[in-house]
């Protein structure tokens, strides 16, 4: 069951891909999405079995030796824990989703098997990674899903802007997977092995081994952490690694909803949460990832603010989501981070493929100030995009209802509270004003979409139509996800059955009282359960009084913080920044390599060089071919003299 | 009283003889239309050459008071001569018949040249040896021109012919001062000289390269070879296809019969010519041929590469040497006799062509032909698993033992630039469009290519050991 639920979609991939020509496109769609259904109802079935099945349900499938080199001994596996369970729901689930999603939204694309084929592709590397049982399967998934990724940015690769927008997504990845990469090799060094349970199990013994490097004395499990924090942050968008997330919004939507919205981006997450037993061990790491986290939580909440295009505006504030999942990892509550990755993967893959829902009735248009006056034509996705921001912002009554991201939110921000230490403390006030102007953009993306004076042109307005039920569908289950799975989980993820339910996947370590950072956040002042839904209903109102209530009001604000906009629109420079930092130089240094360095001296003296010398010798040598016998004669007698001269030469 | 030599251990060479009598009067009783009889006399007189050598004896024998010597090491050769002139027989009559070229006396000079080879590779003295190579030498002037109403074929023979006198006089002369210095013409007699252990005479060593100078001709090495492009363009086809074989293999083996066995204690006088004419030989071949349109030119200076690489073992001056040597003239054997069949075989509405291009297209018209063409220029550019990867494999081993290592490297390097030529004849069999497809193969010429390109690849690379045993046996005979 582990395994089909892992290998069908790589079977649809390859079908899809291989023999999408002979089976047609539509054939393509049913196998690749029949798997896909077959693949996550068999997902749900293990989830319900390892999660709920107390800590002895967990279990490790043995597939074959990988790499057996001396000591170093790899596996390829799969290893079954809730962890694995609740990832591999998310994934199978979002991932049926968007296949069938895909079937109404790619069906004016002429290459939609591939398109399926890809799809499938990422899923099944979206599992390698989340089932691996040691770190060089993590990494072969986690470079997996990257290619994967490329690859679907790259979809229209007619379109120069989506082939720079791969490169920059592949370039910027390859940080962080050195990172990552150099993680595993510092974890190799320390443990001798990348197997997860016998790296868990001897790291109390290495809590303070320390490497010298340089004639610095660094503690080994930092650095190792910091290392593998850095391949996270490459994948998960956070800032500094960051840039390449809002422009990967070039590929088609569904891709940005599984891959950069559920899925891939939130492997950052599940790879820190899996190696729990080692961040435990390594306070120092922990708050750096609480500060990385925190400000990436506000800075991408700031810009989101600022944009237009709508899919951007999600971008960011996924990229914000997840700064928030790694505040919660860095105060120590990694349950709390893979509660909100859940439910944040169903909420944000309902919002964006409710953007492409609206993207497709506006006949492709993506800036939201072409959009506006819609919301009667296309009500159910209307209603969806509703659900979607209401589980973003975190909306609900403590203690009675909530949608999904309200708990999972909550429990962040409790825990944020609850740590007491600098960072988490800032982590929690920052976390707060970013749930504020989450509620904000929010509610501007729904008011400047749906509401007010439709801008768009008549040709476009007249086409505005409700999507097909291929694509409707998968809106109504993502919706459920989004209103449900918060109550409905919360008692397993972060409640009172918690401990059953994790298992032995994570490790918390009691502090001081005894009690885990969990604990501790259900015994925070009664205001902060609060505090979020106030702040987001403040951002909501906000919203109104500038986007519907007096529309110039926004334009007034701009003007009077001009350069603070300025800062914001522009995402804080960053990419600006790391152009003239790092893209033109590394530019300019290949440039004189290629054409210096390359060209000329490498081709020059080696193969063109060698093939001019060897064409020239070999013109050289045909014409010593005169055809004059006295010619042939004088050559005969010149080598024996010769031969004879060097004998004479050489024997002295 | 004088006593009779013992003629059992000659019996092979003196049945080719009569034989050879015996062809030359039926041709000439019978007359014109007698080719294709003599021709396959000749080749059933050269089969039961064959067998009597197999079925003589195989320890060393020395007869004609030791002008003569027969060992398992001049029987391994004579083998491969006789295979190689029976086969270009075979071949040749085809391309005889439609040239108008169908006179008797082409077997019989064949005959006559593989008679004096034989008694080139039994040669145990410096006169045996130079009358061998004349007996051979002759005959060869004579074919060469065989075309003789033909500008090119008659300017060939008479190239061949003066550039073979000057090399003759060069062996002559060289023996002429071994005489002089050494006292003897016997290679025992001068092998127990040097093995003595004296310092031997500069006027030996003057000698001794001559000699050597003058059987680089008859192998073509550099720079004696400026004969081969020009004799093998204008020869007859077939008679070149005979050139690039047998007497090749008949010099080679008589050039280190005379290095090893009578100057074998003076290798480190020999060697550092062996080494020049090897490096040279492969240079020159690997770049000259690159621009030749010409199949026939092409295979001259291909031939003038492989014998850089046999020499190279020889070089090696070491029983591995030489056994590399036997292996790769048998090779040598396949891939050149497989070869000249499909060049005999080019043939487009009624005349022959012999430029690459006109195997264009190759692939589409004659698939299997084209197939054995790849296999053997794989196998000439040495690309594994074909057979010509393994005779220069143990060359250049034997060169590295004996620490010759620049000279394998230097090998090693010429045969990547060789592979440039010998995979444009694939590209063009393969990719170019086909112009005129060629006319259909004799049966013969289909079984020769057949034959050849299946002992090429795979038969080698499965039944190896029984060449290599073969050979190994006749290279030690040599070292006893």
């Amino acid at each position: 069951m582990e395994i089909a639920a892992i290998f069908l979609p790589l079977l649809g991939a390859f079908v899809a891909g291989l023999f999408g020509r002979f089976i047609g496109d539509k054939g393509a769609q049913i196998v690749t999405c029949s798997l896909m259904v077959v693949a996550a109802i068999l997902s749900v079935i293990l989830f319900v079995q390892i999660g709920f099945g107390g800590p002895e349900a967990a279990r490790t499938v043995h597939l074959f030796t990988w790499i057996d080199s001396g000591s170093f001994e790899v596996a390829w596996s799969l290893r079954m824990d809730t962890l694995t369970a609740v990832m591999l729901v998310v994934v199978n689930v979002v991932s049926c989703m968007v296949h069938i999603y895909s079937i109404g939204y790619m069906s004016h694309d002429p290459s939609k098997a591939r398109f399926m084929s890809y799809l499938s592709l990422f899923t099944f590397m979206m599992l390698m990674l989340v089932t691996a049982d040691n770190l060089l399967q993590m990494f072969f998934g986690w470079e997996g899903v990257g290619l994967a990724s490329y690859l679907l940015i790259n979809f229209w690769y007619e379109k120069k802007s989506a082939n720079d927008a791969s490169m920059k997504a592949f370039l910027v990845n390859r940080v962080g997977d050195f990172g990552f990469a150099l993680g595993i090799m510092a974890i190799f060094l320390i443990f001798g092995t990348v197997q997860f349970d016998e790296i868990f199990a001897q790291v109390p013994e290495k809590a303070n081994a320390t490497f010298n490097f340089l004639g610095f004395e660094v503690h080994a499990l930092t650095t190792a952490c910091l290392l593998l924090f850095i391949g996270a942050m490459g994948k998960s968008a956070q800032l500094g690694l960051h840039t390449w997330l809002p422009d990967a919004m070039e590929g088609p939507t569904p891709v940005s909803a599984l891959i950069h919205a559920a899925t891939m981006v939130t492997a950052g997450v599940f790879m820190l949460a899996r190696m729990s037993p080692l961040f435990e061990y390594a306070p120092d790491a922990l708050a750096f990832v609480t500060v990385m986290g925190a400000l990436t939580a506000i800075v991408a909440a700031t810009i989101g603010m600022t944009q237009f295009d709508i899919k951007r505006v999600i971008a960011y504030s996924t990229m914000s989501q997840l700064g928030y999942m790694f505040f919660a990892i860095g105060v120590g509550a990694y349950p709390a981070a893979i509660f909100h990755l859940m439910t944040h993967a169903f909420f944000k893959a309902l919002l964006f493929l409710g953007a492409g829902s609206v993207i497709h009735a506006m006949s492709g248009e993506q800036d939201m100030r072409n959009m506006g006056g819609v919301w009667r034509q296309i009500r159910f996705t209307y209603a969806m995009m509703w659900i979607g921001n209401l589980a973003l912002a975190g909306i609900g009554i403590y203690g009675v209802f909530g949608f999904a991201g309200f708990y999972s939110k909550d429990i962040i921000l409790e825990t944020a509270y609850a740590d007491h230490s600098w960072y988490g403390t800032m982590a929690f006030w920052l976390g707060l004003a970013a749930a504020a102007l989450t509620a904000f953009y929010s509610w501007r993306l729904l008011f400047l979409t749906f509401h007010g004076e439709p801008r768009a042109d008549e040709k476009v307005m007249a086409h505005v139509h409700e999507s097909p039920l291929s694509m409707t569908i998968p809106l109504g289950i993502l919706a459920v996800g989004a209103v449900f799975s918060g109550i409905v989980a919360y008692p397993w993820f972060v409640g009172h059955d918690l401990a059953h339910f994790w298992g032995g996947s994570i490790l918390m370590l009691a502090n001081a009282e005894g009690e885990t950072i969990i604990d501790a956040a259900h015994h925070v002042p009664g205001w902060v359960p609060w505090a979020p839904t106030v702040v987001a209903l403040a951002g909501i109102g906000f919203a109104w009084l500038f986007y519907v209530k007096s529309p110039d009001l926004p334009g007034r604000a701009v003007a009077s913080i001009r350069q603070l906009h300025g800062i914001v629109f522009n995402k804080y420079y960053f990419d600006e920044l790391y152009d003239a930092l790092f893209v033109k130089p590394a530019m300019k240094l290949g440039l004189g390599l290629w054409k210096g360095g390359d060209e000329k001296v490498i081709d020059g003296f080696g193969p063109d060089g060698a093939a001019n010398l060897t064409q020239r010798l070999s013109g050289v040598a045909s014409r010593l071919q005169t055809g004059y016998v006295y010619h042939y004669a004088f050559v005969m007698v010149i080598g024996v003299v010769a031969l004879i001269a060097w004998f004479f030469l050489s024997a002295r | 009283m004088v006593a009779m030599p013992d003629l059992l251990p000659a019996l092979p060479e003196l049945f080719l003889a009569c034989a050879g009598m015996l062809l030359l009067m039926i041709g000439v009783f019978r007359g014109e239309g007698s080719l294709r009889l003599v021709s396959w006399l000749a080749v059933g007189a050269l089969l039961v050459t064959g067998v009597l050598l197999v079925l003589g004896p195989t320890e060393r024998t020395v007869t004609f008071s030791g002008l003569f010597v027969s060992d398992s090491f001049a029987v391994f050769a004579k083998l491969l001569v006789l295979t190689a002139t029976a086969l270009t027989i075979i071949l040749s009559q085809r391309y005889l018949e439609t040239e108008q070229l169908a006179r008797f006396e082409y077997p019989v000079l064949l005959v006559f040249a593989t008679l004096g080879m034989m008694g080139m590779i039994s040669a145990n003295d410096l006169i045996a040896l130079y009358v061998g190579l004349e007996l051979q030498s002759l005959s060869l002037y004579v074919i060469a021109a065989f075309k003789r109403d033909f500008a090119k074929s008659s300017e060939a023979g008479l190239k061949y012919f003066v550039l073979g006198a000057l090399s003759s006089g060069m062996l002559l002369y060289g023996a002429s001062l071994v005489y002089g210095f050494a006292g003897t013409t016997n290679f025992d007699a001068l092998a127990a000289l040097f093995a003595a252990g004296e310092t031997p005479a500069v006027g030996v060593i003057v000698g001794m390269v001559f000699v050597a100078a003058g059987l680089a001709f008859k192998i073509s090495a550099v720079p004696f070879h400026m004969w081969t492009p020009d004799v093998y363009e204008g020869a007859p086809t077939s008679v070149t296809a005979f050139f690039a074989v047998a007497p090749k293999i008949a010099a080679i083996t008589l050039f280190i019969r005379v290095l090893v066995d009578p100057f074998g204690d003076l290798l480190a006088q020999w060697q550092q010519v062996i080494w020049f004419c090897a490096v040279a030989s492969m240079i020159l071949g690997s770049l000259a041929a690159i621009q030749q349109s010409n199949i026939k030119r092409l295979m001259a200076y291909s031939s003038i590469g492989h014998i850089g690489y046999a020499l190279v073992g020889l070089a090696a001056g070491t029983e591995a040497g030489v056994r590399g040597v036997l292996i790769y003239m048998a090779i040598y054997l396949a891939m050149n006799v497989g070869t000249f069949a499909i060049i005999l075989s080019m043939r487009v509405q009624g005349r022959m062509v012999e430029e690459i291009r006109d195997l264009s297209g190759l692939s589409k018209s004659h698939p299997m032909m084209a197939l054995a063409m790849a296999i053997f220029m794989w196998s000439m550019a040495g690309v594994p698993p074909a057979a010509g990867f393994f005779g220069k494999f143990y060359v250049f081993m034997a060169a590295v033992d004996a620490g010759l290592i620049v000279l394998a490297v230097i090998g090693v390097i010429t045969s990547v630039v060789s592979c440039y030529y010998y995979l444009r004849i694939i590209k063009v069999m393969y990719f170019d469009d086909l112009t005129e497809p060629l006319e259909r193969p004799s049966r013969a010429a289909s079984l020769v290519i057949a034959g050849t390109a299946l002992f090429t690849f795979p038969v080698f690379f499965i039944f190896s050991n029984a060449i290599l045993t073969g050979a190994a046996t006749a290279a030690a005979s040599l070292f006893q």
